[in-house]
């Protein structure tokens, strides 16, 4: 089946975003990130959909919402795999794959028990150090925080 | 550098260097002044350190400056539970520029956001030191005469010693060869390695002290502690392995000095602090003049 032809499944939109190709397990983690619990428009989920590259993937449908980049990129951390079509009078006008960000604000906890961040009221700073492993270097204490590491902070 | 904090020693480029250490050595030559008359800084620190604190309150005061402060949390508003951010806003109000010690990481790059005056880190936790380094580069430059393709011993505890890493990373602007020596479980650790790969700084590891001491120009001694062995009998079996003894300089080159961050615990026999080689004490002395520049260059006064 054709992503165009899931998309439909759930439900089609007029205008809006579509994040596909987020891992099931991973959904809840993405819809924190984006606050998609704040958000008053019309939201339609399809979770356990089959997909051959992550076993079960989810998707999300957002009416009248475009995200800035900067918030779609918070995603790749959880969701590297995700794609993005921005739906106008139901047609895709934009594709796109999520990036991980130069620099990450909130959202992750840092390692270091002994940090600043996880003893006061900071929040998280981090420069990515290495995008494809996701590795990040904690703004405050210095320390790097890895993939296999990585707690949310949500 | 003018009103620029100095939390990390990341924040200062090789220039910073040269001229924090062209600077100390003005002070070293004239320590007392009134050039910081009218300046009040505040000295707080969140865990006791005795030694860094009065080489900082050394430092301002013969240059005619005052210090308020605390010397530990326990008499201080922290123990009732205050943020660090509200102290330090307070703080920033009484002061033009705060040194701080605090047992948190990170801690000191946090006030320096929030503080509206500059904050010198006196030590945030196992993370930074930067005024330690410093005038450890005083302290090569003034025995060595130079910085540049110097080669030097780092001996102890590789892995957790902040010292050795910032003294790495700086040194590492002037062309060293490293030679480290350190029991295996203590090793440099590879993110140091890596980098030096990268900068093409020649670097030999030893488990012991070697022969090849004969071609240092610095010896870097650092403690080895108990608590860094998961194993007890680890422990006890390279305990003395790394204790630096007055026979052992004989055929060094007569260049050679030996530093240590103080305190030192057993790494370096008593006897040897007699011998012209060490070093440790005079530089302790060299870290009042290093702050002296530090201060007055923040300040924007020199
Ligand atoms: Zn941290």
């Amino acid at each position: 089946m054709s992503t165009e032809n899931q998309v439909k499944k759930v439900s089609a939109l007029r205008n809006g975003t579509v994040i596909d190709h987020i891992s099931a397990k991973d959904l809840f983690n993405v819809i924190s990130i984006l606050k998609l619990d704040k958000i008053e428009t019309q939201i339609t989920f399809g979770t356990n959909l089959g997909s051959n590259k992550l076993g079960k993937k989810a998707i999300i449908k957002i009416s009248e919402v475009f995200f800035k980049d900067e918030d779609i990129n918070k995603i790749a951390l959880v969701s590297p795999h995700a794609k993005l079509n921005r739906i106008k009078d139901f047609k895709v006008v934009e594709k796109r794959e999520v990036e991980v960000p130069d620099t990450i604000t909130g959202i992750v906890k840092c390692v270091n028990p002994k940090c600043i961040t996880n003893n006061e009221k900071v929040r998280t700073k981090f420069t990515v150090i290495d995008k494809d492993n996701v590795s990040l270097k904690c703004h405050y204490c210095e320390k790097n925080t890895n993939h296999e590491d990585l707690i949310y902070n949500l | 550098m003018k009103n620029k904090s100095l939390v990390s020693i990341d924040d200062y480029s090789k220039e910073d260097y040269l001229k924090i250490i062209d600077l100390a050595e003005e002070f070293e030559k004239n320590p007392v002044s009134d050039i910081l008359k009218g300046k009040v800084i505040s000295t707080l620190f969140f865990e006791p350190s005795t030694r860094t604190r009065l080489s900082f309150e050394s430092a301002v005061n013969k240059l005619g400056g005052r210090i308020i402060g605390f010397t530990d949390a326990a008499s201080s508003s922290v123990k009732k539970g205050e943020s660090l951010k509200d102290t330090i806003l307070t703080v920033a109000n009484y002061s033009d520029l705060i040194v701080m010690r605090h047992p948190i990481e990170g801690s000191a790059r946090y006030a320096s956001e929030v503080s509206g005056v500059p904050v010198v880190n006196a030590g945030d936790g196992a993370n930074q030191h930067p005024t330690q380094t410093l005038l450890d580069l005083y302290s090569i430059k003034k025995t060595q005469g130079t910085l540049e393709n110097l080669n030097i011993f780092l001996v102890g505890d590789l892995k957790y010693g902040r010292t050795v890493h910032s003294l790495l990373m700086a040194m590492s602007m002037f062309n060293p060869t490293f030679n480290f020596i350190s029991p295996k479980t203590l090793r440099i650790p590879d993110e140091y390695k890596i980098y030096l790969d990268s900068k093409g700084i020649k670097y030999y590891e030893h488990d012991d002290f070697t022969d090849y001491i004969s071609e240092g120009d610095i010896m870097y001694m650092t403690r080895v502690q108990r608590e860094r062995f998961a194993d007890p009998i680890e422990y006890e079996k390279v305990k003395n392995s790394y204790i630096l003894k007055n026979h052992m300089l004989e055929g060094t080159k007569d260049n050679l000095r030996i530093l240590h961050p103080l305190p030192r615990v057993n790494e370096i026999d008593d006897e040897v602090d007699d011998n012209e080689k060490a070093y440790y004490f005079t530089q302790a002395l060299n870290g009042v003049f290093t702050r002296q520049a530090i201060i007055t260059s923040i300040l924007g006064l020199k």
